[in-house]
C-alpha cells in the first residue's frame, strides 16, 4: 500500500479481516500493528452502544502494539504478534480488573494473569479490554452482567435489539461486530457455542482439562473449559493452538500435546461418518433449523462423509442433571466472595451480618438463585437425591456419546433451539430460560469437544449455528468437518452485509 | 477391666466413653496444595499463596511429600492405605477459612482402620483402635486481642497439611487418653511425620467425651475442641467428666456441643459462636481427581519405615536384657533412643552388663542432668561417644563408679571426654597392691583398738576401715582390691 | 420436592445471603419451578451406574515439595477492603 487513500481503505477493512489475514497483513507490512489496533479501538468507541466491554484498556493495547511493531521490524515475530483480542472478564488479568460481570468484584485488580491469557500474551497478543459476560458466567442471553447487558450487532427486521446470547456476549459481539479480531470466552454449558450462534461466528469448547483452568474464575470446576470466538474455523485453530497446553498448576488440565490444528482443517471429511443424533429433535423444534440442520448432513455427504442415525437416550435429562451439577459448584466456589480479603465489602455489626450484606448486594439475582439451589441440593438429607443422582445421570450421559463414538467419528446437531431474541422478550421463568442450552449441556456433561458453526439465517434473518461434537481431544476432527460446513454454507457474516 | 476405670458418683460407678481426634501437621517444606511455606512463626500474611488466600481462579495441586507421610504414617499405626481416596470441600463460612470451604477427606480417607497399642501405669497393655487417618488443609488464625471491636486474619497456617488422625471411642480414662496421645506422638515423631510440637500448635486434640452407667449405652457426647497438650487433654477430660456426671446425676441432661477449655481454669466452657446448626455440604471437590496411589510405592514406603517404638522396646529387652521399664522410658522419645543406640555402636565392651549399666547412668545421672539444666538431649553436652567412653573407664576399673560422678560433672562442664580429664586432674584408680596396702597398714597401725574390736566379732567395723582407706586415697583405691587386701590383713 | 419459606431462609442462612421479607416469596416461586424441573432425574433407572465405573482412572498429579510460592504479603493484601498490621481485618469474631 502505497498511497494514502488505500491505506485509510485499507484501515476501514482492517476489522474485518480474520485473524489469519491479519496475521499476513502485518508479515507483509501491509499495515502496523499500531494501525490494526487503533481501528479495533476507534470501531469500539463507535460501537460502545453494544457495551461490549465491560474495561477497555486503548493505552496498554497501544503499548502492547508498539513492542509487536518493534517485533515484527525485527523480523522476530510471535506466533499471534500483534493481533488486538478481546479478553473476556473471566480471565484474571494482571493489575487490570477482572470481575467476571459482578458487582461483588468490582475494582478487583489480580496480582497475577491466568494461564489462558498469559499464553496468548506470550504469544504476542494485544488486548483491547475485558469483555462483558453474565455474572460470573451464568446466563444465556449476557442480562445478568452488573455491567450492563450486550447487545447484538445483529438486528431483526423490527429493529430491536437482541441479545447476543451468553454468558460470553461481549466476547461474541466484539467478534461479530469488528470489536475484536477474535475472543477468549468460557463455556460451561454452552456459553461459547451458543453466543456464537446468535452472533454469527465461529464459537469452540475443547475438550475439558485442553485449556488451564488457572486464573479463570470458577463458576463450575467439572464444566468450565475455555475456549475461543472468531470469525472462521481456521482462527478457531489458531487460538487454540496458543490457549492449550498442559499445565501443571490445574489438577485436572490433561497432560496431552497440542496439535497443529492448523494443519489438520483442509484434510476435509472423506469417510468419516457423522451421527445425527434423533433425541436432538426437539419437540416444536424451529422448522428453520429442522432445515438448517439437514442441510449440514447434507454438505457434510457431499463432501464424503457417511451419515448415520443415532441415539444419545439420556439427552432428555442432561439440563436438569447439569441445574443440580453447576449450581452445587458453584455455591462452593462463590463462597470465597466474602468482602474478607478483596472486592466489595458492605459492612455489618459482626463478621455474619458482613457477610451477608456483602453476598446479598454483591450478588446479583440469578447467582443468588444459583447459590440457593446449589446449598440446597448439598444439603443434609438432600445430597444423594439430588447431587449424588445427577452424578450418577451424568456418567450414563457420557456414557451415551461413548457408545455413540464407537459407531460414528463426529456427531452434528444444531446449537440453539431458536435464534437470538429480543432482550424485551427475555422470559421471566428461569426454567425457559435455561432451555437456551439444552441442546450444549450434554457436551460439557461429557467432557467433549463442541464447535458452533454459523450456517445460515432464521426466517427473521438471524444468524443460526451448527453444533459439531467429537470425541475427546478430538478438536482436529471438528476443524475438518467445520471447514466443510463453513466452505458449504458461505455464510456471510455481520460485517460482510 | 477393672475398677480403676469408673468414676466414683454419689449414684455409684460411672464409666467414661473417650475418642481423639488428633489433628497432626504434617511435615513438609510447603503447603499441601500450594507451594508457600510451612515454617513456624513467620511475619504475618508472608507464608500465603494466591491458592491459599482463595483468590479468584486459583486451583489446588497437591503436595506429593504429604501423600507421602500419610502413607507412612498410616503404616505406623497398622493401618490399611486405600489405593483410592477423593478429597471433599466441607463448606462453612469462617474468619479464617478463606475459600468458604475446608478441602479434606470424607467417604473415603487416604487411611483406614488401625490401631495402637498403650501402655499404662500398671504395666497393662491396652490396644487401642483407630477408625481412619485423613489429609487436609489447616485453617488461619484470627488474632482477637488487639483490637476491642476487631480481629485480625494472618493466613500463614491456611492450607498447612494436617492428618487427621481418629480414634475408636475406647478410651476408658484421662490416663488412657494422655498415654494414648503420647504413644501416638512418639510414632509421629519416630516416622518424622510431625514435629509433635504441641506448645507450636503442630499438635491438637479435639476430645469427644461422654459418661454412661457401665452396660449400658453410649451417652451424649462433648466435643473439646483444640486442646494442647497431654497435661491440659487429662485435665479437660477430667473436668468434663465431673461436669457430666454431676448434671446426670441431678436428673439433667448432656447437651451435644462444642466446649472450649480454659487452661487457667482448667475448666471447660461452651463455644460462645454457637454459629448456626453446621451443614457441611460435603461434596468431590471438582478441582481435584481422585488420588490414585500405585501399591508399589506403598510397598516401597512400608520397607523404608524406621523401627518403631514397640519394636524397639521388644528388641532392646531381647538383645541386652534390659528390664521392660527401661526399655519403656528409653523408647518413650525418639531423641532418646537415638542417643541410647548412639552410645551403644561404640560401648566397648558392649554386653548386656554395660548396657545395664549405661542405661542407669542415662536414665539416672544424665536425666537428672538435662533436667536440672533444662536441656534437651540433643543439645546434651556430654556426647554419646563421651558417656561411653566414661562407661568404659568404669568398666575397666580405672576409677569407682563414685569417682565416675565426679568425672560425669566435669565432662557436662568441660565437653572434654573421661580419659582426659581423669589424667587431668589425676583421679585415676589405684590398682596397685603395694600402694594400696601400704595405706592399709597404715590405717590398721593408727586403730589398733578397733582391729582388736573387729577381730573379736564386731563386722560392722570393716566398713570403716574401707572408709578410712578410700578417704586416704581420696577415693581413688579400686573398691574390689581394698576389700580383697583388708580381708587379708585382718585375718592376720 | 418443594420447598417452604423456612427452609428458603435456611439454606439463606447457610450460603449467608440475606433474604429481606419481600424477597423470599418470589425466591421460593423461582426455587420450586427450578426444583420442579430438576425432579424429572427420579424417572432414571441409575442402579448400573456404579458397575460402569471404568477401571483405568487417572489420579491427580502430584506436585514436588518445594517453596516456590508466598513471600508476596503486598500482594496478597493489596485488594483488601481494610487492612492492619500486614492482616485481614474483620468484626470481632467470638470463640
Ligand atoms: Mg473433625
Ligand atoms: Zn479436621
Amino acid at each position: 500500500m502505497t498511497n494514502l487513500a488505500s491505506k485509510a481503505a485499507v484501515k476501514n477493512d482492517l476489522v474485518r479481516l480474520t485473524l489469519a489475514e491479519a496475521k499476513e497483513g502485518l508479515r507483509q507490512k501491509e499495515f502496523s500493528s499500531v494501525e490494526l489496533t487503533q481501528a479495533y479501538l476507534e470501531s469500539i468507541r463507535q460501537n460502545a452502544s453494544l457495551n461490549a466491554y465491560i474495561l477497555e484498556t486503548p493505552e496498554l493495547a497501544l503499548e502492547m502494539a508498539q513492542e509487536s511493531d518493534n517485533r515484527l521490524a525485527k523480523g522476530d515475530a510471535r506466533p499471534l504478534e500483534g493481533l488486538p483480542l478481546g479478553i473476556k472478564d473471566l480471565f484474571c488479568t494482571e493489575n487490570i480488573q477482572t470481575t467476571a460481570g459482578s458487582h461483588i468484584l468490582e475494582g478487583y485488580k489480580p496480582p497475577y494473569e491466568s494461564t489462558v491469557s498469559g499464553n496468548l500474551k506470550k504469544a504476542g497478543a494485544v488486548f483491547l479490554g475485558k469483555t462483558n459476560m453474565d455474572e460470573f458466567a451464568m446466563g444465556s442471553a449476557n442480562i445478568t452482567s452488573y455491567f450492563g447487558n450486550v447487545v447484538n450487532p445483529w438486528k431483526r427486521a423490527d429493529g430491536k435489539d437482541l441479545t447476543p446470547g451468553g454468558s460470553s456476549g461481549g466476547s461474541a459481539a466484539a467478534v461479530a461486530g469488528g470489536l475484536a479480531l477474535a475472543a477468549t470466552a468460557s463455556d460451561t454449558g454452552g456459553s461459547i457455542r451458543q453466543p456464537a450462534a446468535f452472533s454469527g461466528v465461529v464459537g469452540l469448547l475443547p475438550t475439558y482439562g485442553r485449556c488451564s483452568r488457572w486464573g479463570m474464575v470458577a463458576f463450575a470446576s467439572s464444566l468450565d473449559q475455555a475456549g475461543p470466538l472468531t470469525r472462521d474455523v481456521r482462527d478457531s485453530a489458531l487460538m487454540l493452538e496458543i490457549m492449550a497446553g498442559h499445565d501443571p498448576k490445574d489438577a485436572t488440565s490433561a497432560p496431552v500435546e497440542v496439535p497443529n490444528f492448523q494443519k489438520l482443517i483442509e484434510q476435509g471429511v472423506k469417510g468419516l461418518r457423522v451421527g445425527i443424533p434423533k433425541e436432538y429433535r426437539l419437540d416444536g423444534m424451529a422448522e428453520d433449523i429442522v432445515t438448517l440442520w439437514e442441510k449440514g448432513a447434507q454438505w457434510l455427504k457431499e463432501a464424503g462423509a457417511e451419515i448415520v442415525e443415532i441415539s444419545l437416550p439420556h439427552t432428555k435429562y442432561s439440563l436438569p442433571t447439569y441445574y443440580v451439577l453447576a449450581p452445587a459448584e458453584a455455591s462452593s466456589n462463590l463462597a470465597r466472595y466474602d468482602g474478607v480479603r478483596y472486592g466489595l465489602r458492605v459492612p455489618g455489626k459482626s463478621l455474619d451480618e458482613l457477610y451477608e450484606n456483602t453476598r446479598s448486594q454483591g450478588f446479583g439475582d440469578e447467582v443468588q438463585r444459583r447459590i440457593l439451589i446449589g446449598t440446597y441440593v448439598l444439603s443434609a438429607g438432600y445430597y444423594d437425591a439430588y447431587y449424588l443422582k445427577a452424578q450418577k445421570i451424568r456418567k450414563l450421559i457420557a456414557q451415551d456419546f461413548k457408545i455413540a463414538f464407537q459407531k460414528v467419528d463426529i456427531i452434528l446437531t444444531p446449537t440453539t433451539p431458536s435464534a437470538a431474541f429480543a432482550l424485551d422478550e427475555k422470559p421471566t421463568d428461569p426454567v425457559v430460560m435455561y432451555l437456551n442450552d439444552v441442546l450444549t449441556v450434554p457436551v460439557n456433561l461429557a467432557g467433549l469437544p463442541g464447535i458452533s458453526i454459523p450456517a445460515g439465517l432464521s426466517r427473521e434473518g438471524l444468524p443460526l449455528g451448527l453444533q459439531l461434537i467429537g470425541p475427546a481431544f478430538e478438536e482436529g476432527l471438528l476443524f475438518r468437518a467445520g471447514c466443510v460446513l463453513e466452505q458449504a454454507a458461505n455464510f456471510k457474516p455481520f460485517l460482510e452485509r | 477391666m477393672t475398677n480403676r476405670y469408673f468414676y466414683e458418683g454419689a449414684t455409684g460407678p460411672w464409666e467414661l466413653v473417650i475418642g481423639l481426634e488428633v489433628h497432626a501437621q504434617v511435615s513438609s517444606n510447603a503447603k499441601l496444595f500450594s507451594g508457600a511455606a510451612t515454617t513456624f512463626g513467620a511475619e504475618p500474611n508472608t507464608q500465603v499463596s494466591f491458592v491459599d488466600a482463595a483468590m479468584p481462579g486459583m486451583l489446588p495441586v497437591i503436595n506429593q511429600i504429604c501423600v507421602e507421610q500419610a502413607i507412612r504414617t498410616g503404616l505406623g499405626i497398622n493401618a490399611e492405605i486405600n489405593l483410592m481416596s477423593v478429597f471433599d470441600r466441607k463448606n462453612y463460612f469462617y474468619a479464617d477459612l478463606p475459600a468458604g470451604y475446608q478441602i479434606s477427606q470424607y467417604l473415603q480417607p487416604i487411611v483406614g482402620k488401625g490401631y495402637l497399642d498403650i501402655e499404662l501405669e500398671d504395666g497393662n497393655v491396652r490396644r487401642i483402635g483407630i477408625t481412619r487417618l485423613h489429609l487436609e488443609q489447616d485453617a488461619g488464625k484470627s488474632i482477637h486481642d488487639q483490637h476491642p471491636e476487631k480481629s485480625y486474619i494472618d493466613l500463614n497456617r491456611s492450607g498447612v497439611a494436617l492428618m487427621e488422625i481418629v480414634s475408636e471411642p475406647e478410651l476408658r480414662s484421662a490416663e488412657e487418653a494422655a498415654a494414648y496421645v503420647h504413644k501416638l506422638r512418639s510414632i509421629l515423631r519416630y516416622l518424622g511425620t510431625c514435629d509433635g510440637n504441641m506448645d507450636q500448635g503442630s499438635m491438637r486434640v479435639d476430645v469427644n467425651v461422654s459418661v454412661r452407667k457401665p452396660g449400658t449405652p453410649l451417652g451424649t457426647r462433648a466435643e473439646i475442641k483444640n486442646v494442647n497438650s497431654i497435661k491440659f487433654l487429662a485435665q479437660a477430660i477430667d473436668y468434663e467428666a465431673d461436669r457430666q456426671i454431676a448434671i446426670l446425676e441431678d436428673g439433667g441432661e448432656i447437651i451435644q456441643e462444642t466446649r472450649l477449655f480454659d487452661s487457667v481454669k482448667g475448666t471447660t466452657r461452651p463455644m460462645r459462636n454457637k454459629e448456626h446448626a453446621h451443614d457441611y455440604r460435603y461434596f468431590p471437590d471438582p478441582d481435584l481427581p481422585p488420588l490414585i496411589l500405585d501399591a508399589e510405592w506403598v510397598e516401597k514406603i512400608r520397607q523404608n519405615l524406621p523401627e518403631l517404638p514397640d519394636a524397639k522396646k521388644a528388641r532392646l529387652i531381647k538383645d541386652y536384657e534390659l528390664s521392660a521399664y527401661d526399655a519403656s522410658v528409653i523408647v518413650s522419645e525418639i531423641e532418646i533412643a537415638s542417643y541410647f543406640e548412639a552410645v551403644l555402636k561404640v560401648l566397648n565392651p558392649c554386653n548386656s552388663k554395660s548396657v545395664k549399666l549405661m542405661a542407669n547412668w542415662l536414665m539416672g545421672d544424665l536425666f537428672a542432668a538435662l533436667n536440672r539444666e533444662g536441656e534437651s538431649i540433643e543439645n546434651c553436652p556430654i556426647s554419646p561417644e563421651h558417656l561411653a567412653g566414661l562407661m568404659s573407664q568404669i568398666q575397666n576399673a580405672v576409677i569407682s563408679g563414685k569417682i565416675a560422678k565426679e568425672v560425669f560433672v566435669l565432662m557436662w562442664e568441660s565437653g572434654k571426654d573421661a580419659a582426659t580429664l581423669i589424667e587431668e586432674h589425676g583421679l585415676k584408680q589405684m590398682s596397685d597392691d603395694g600402694a594400696i596396702l601400704a595405706v592399709i597398714h597404715k590405717i590398721l597401725e593408727e586403730n589398733q583398738g578397733m582391729v582388736e574390736e573387729y577381730k573379736a566379732g564386731k563386722d560392722k567395723l570393716f566398713g570403716f576401715f574401707v572408709g578410712q582407706v578410700m578417704k586416704a586415697t581420696a577415693g581413688k583405691a579400686n573398691p574390689d582390691l581394698v576389700n580383697k587386701l583388708l580381708k587379708e590383713q585382718l585375718v592376720k | 420436592m418443594s420447598l417452604d419459606r423456612e427452609t428458603v431462609k435456611r439454606i439463606a442462612t447457610l450460603a449467608r445471603l440475606k433474604l429481606s421479607d419481600e424477597r423470599v416469596v418470589p425466591m421460593q416461586q423461582d426455587l420450586n419451578r427450578i426444583l420442579h424441573f430438576i425432579d424429572q432425574l427420579n424417572e432414571v433407572d441409575t442402579s448400573s451406574v456404579e458397575k460402569m465405573e471404568s477401571t483405568k482412572r487417572v489420579s491427580m498429579p502430584l506436585r514436588q515439595d518445594i517453596v516456590n510460592d508466598g513471600n508476596c504479603v503486598d500482594k496478597i493484601l493489596v485488594n483488601a477492603p481494610e487492612v492492619a498490621c500486614n492482616m485481614f481485618v474483620v468484626p470481632k469474631v467470638v470463640e
